[in-house]
């Protein structure tokens, strides 16, 4: 066994800890309270080469391994849940499945300038009625020619108002049921595809969560990604790594969280002395620490499992089940260690426990977590 | 626009520097290149990028663990390292350090048009070893530079840095020694293809034995100063807080400035 980082695990580390402390974490509480998308915390993630992380070098990323995609992610959310959110949906949702399933073309059209950056990614799954059921998918795609006509509804799409590229999934055989559906690839701006009101959310206030409409939306033939029929495989696929990016998530708004609460408990005096001294808040930095570790174990074990290219489903989702309820048993303790000033906004962690909250619903809710766990465990 | 850049691995400046027994505890501490040394680099940097030619040349003394800091100049962007990497090189002070640096430059023959180096190491604060390091090459030096700019013919260098109350502006023929001061520029992030791209970059590794170089007249064999103690600077006591309305609170702060700390 073996627990330590790689060089470059580490420098990627170092390199993300400054910039998220220096450009991404100084405006987080701004971005929540003013409801902002921070376009030009974007703008610097590409140009570092952020969203190009996990992808070979030709398709302009850097072809870093997932255990360091996670630590970056990790390291983001310590900063900002919003900024981590847009992230993920950038480069594990929207960039991913056209790494994995697109053709050359579709990765030299869509893939470079996503990983690069120069244009904006989103994932379009959910819809009104098939949320965890994601087999209720009503979007319709029927071919017309060289063309798909795509007509439904997506709703809560990180990113989707904001995206340049969608990568969604339509029902292209509906008799077929999971089997009958695909996915597809389409551009802001196509006539007949349009965004929808955003999301007024209870956190991640800094990201963008939109409704997406087609109505008789054309597409050319080549933007189906992969074949038709592989939707539903395509996106279990891409959510098992998705699913690693929302367990580095959570662990990086524990940590946070767990920090802004260990630095107040030395700071803030009852009794004529830091609260620190008391048990009752030692035992809940205790708990906090040792939960956080343990999740960071499993996040990393599952990131690493990945890169050995075994299977790691069952692993990522434990990691995303139990990284998210830490996160939330952490910042209760953290808000608790507050007192009131953490049910304010001045103090951080109020932001924090509602950025975690996603997490244990987002990507699977922690309900299909251990629906996959318990399938693995009974080979179902 | 050849540079070369002399870095130092100092302990994270955020972080509580422990004593025991009259030595600092290592095993606790992080790691960083130290910061002055940073807009070194980035100065370095800017220069080739300028004059769209030359080497960045990273120079470091220090144990094994001063990888670290080598390949985080590699990642944002120098082309290559020379580690001092040597029991021998090991516990000298600054004109020990500054010795085995000019000795290093001499017999590896390195080929510069300017040599960097941050104004003062934040552990030690001698503020000693680039100064010296001139003197031993018999180059000019300009310190606690805020300002620099070098002639198209790559001639001379025109610097800035900052005096009591004003700004001197310096002319020097190069090569010269320019140490660096907070100000200079704003050091970069490393690209994560910059991460990827160190790991292919060159390191050389260097004893003295290799060099050359006499190990009586470098590290804790040819310092001339040594650390008789170190101690922690005394618990800062606690602030006090003065009652009463604005008016009555500022009669008494003007009050006790004046007579208690007698800075008024």
């Amino acid at each position: 066994m073996h627990f330590e980082l790689n060089e470059e695990q580490k420098l990627i580390r170092k390199m993300v800890r400054d910039f998220a402390e220096n450009e991404v974490k100084p405006i987080a509480q701004e971005v929540d309270r003013e409801h902002r998308f921070p376009v030009e915390t974007f703008r610097k993630m590409a140009k570092l080469g952020f969203f190009g992380l996990p992808f070979p070098e030709e398709y302009g990323g850097m072809g870093a391994d997932s255990v360091s995609y996670a630590i970056a992610l990790e390291e983001i959310s310590r900063a900002c849940g919003s900024t981590a959110i847009t992230f993920i949906a950038q480069t594990s949702l929207a960039a991913s499945p056209i790494y994995r399933f697109g053709n050359e073309e579709q990765k030299r059209k869509y893939l470079v300038p996503l990983a690069r950056g120069e244009k904006i990614g989103s994932f379009g799954l959910t819809e009104p009625e098939a949320g965890s059921d994601a087999g209720a998918t009503r979007t319709t795609a029927v071919l017309d020619g060289d063309e798909w006509v795509i007509n439904g509804q997506k709703i809560f799409i990180t990113n989707g108002s904001i995206a340049d590229i969608v990568v969604f999934t339509a029902k292209t055989d509906p008799a077929r049921g999971t089997h009958g559906i695909s996915s597809f690839i389409v551009e802001k701006g196509t006539p007949g595809f349009r965004p929808g009101r955003d999301e007024d959310k209870m956190g991640l206030r800094g990201s963008i969560t939109s409704e997406l409409f087609f109505e008789d939306c054309r597409i050319p033939k080549e933007n189906l990604l992969g074949s038709e029929g592989e939707g539903f495989k395509q996106f279990l696929i891409t959510l098992d790594a998705g699913r690693i990016g929302i367990g580095a998530m959570a662990l990086g708004l524990a940590q946070a969280a767990f920090e802004a609460a260990l630095k107040y408990s030395k700071e803030r005096e009852q009794f004529g002395q830091p609260i620190c001294n008391f048990q009752a808040v030692q035992w809940m930095l205790a708990d906090m620490a040792t939960e956080i570790d343990a999740a960071r174990l499993m996040v990393y074990r599952a990131a690493w499992l990945k890169d050995q290219g075994v299977h790691f489903t069952k692993e990522a989702a434990m990691a995303k089940l139990y990284a998210s309820e830490v996160a939330e048993r952490v910042c209760f303790k953290a808000i608790q260690i507050h007192g009131g000033y953490g049910y304010t906004r001045e103090y951080e962690v109020e932001r924090i426990y509602r950025d975690q909250r996603l997490c244990t619903i987002g990507e699977g809710t922690s309900e299909i977590q251990r629906l996959v766990i318990a399938r693995v465990l009974l080979g179902l | 626009m050849n540079s070369i850049v002399c870095i130092k691995q100092v302990p994270d400046t955020e972080i509580r520097i422990e004593i025991e027994d009259g030595r600092v505890v290592e095993e606790r501490l992080q790691y960083v290149i130290n910061p002055y040394d940073e807009y070194a680099l980035e100065e370095a940097l800017r220069l080739r990028e300028k004059f769209g030619e030359g080497r960045v040349t990273v120079l470091t003394l220090g144990p094994e663990r001063a990888r670290e800091a080598i390949m985080q100049a590699l990642a944002v962007g120098a082309d290559e390292a020379i580690h001092l990497a040597d029991e021998a090189f090991q516990g000298g002070d600054a004109y020990a350090t500054a010795k085995a640096l000019a000795e290093a430059i001499v017999r590896l023959d390195l080929e510069y048009d300017i040599i960097l180096c941050g104004k003062q190491g934040v552990d030690h604060d001698n503020a000693q070893v680039g100064i010296a390091l001139a003197e031993m090459l018999n180059l000019p030096h300009v310190s606690v530079v805020t300002g620099l700019e070098v002639a198209a013919d790559k001639s001379k260098a025109t610097a800035r840095r900052e005096v009591e109350e004003g700004k001197e502006v310096v002319e020097t023929p190069l090569p010269a020694v320019i140490t660096a001061q907070k100000g200079l520029n704003e050091p970069r992030y490393p690209t994560f293809t910059g991460i990827r791209a160190a790991r292919k970059k060159p390191i050389h590794r260097k004893t003295a034995a290799e060099l050359g170089i006499d190990p009586k007249v470098v590290g804790a064999a040819g310092a001339k100063l040594e650390i008789v103690s170190l101690s922690s600077p005394p618990e800062r006591s606690a602030g006090r807080i003065i009652p009463g309305s604005p008016v009555e609170a500022c009669r008494e702060l003007v009050r006790l400035l004046r007579e208690e700390a007698k800075v008024v």
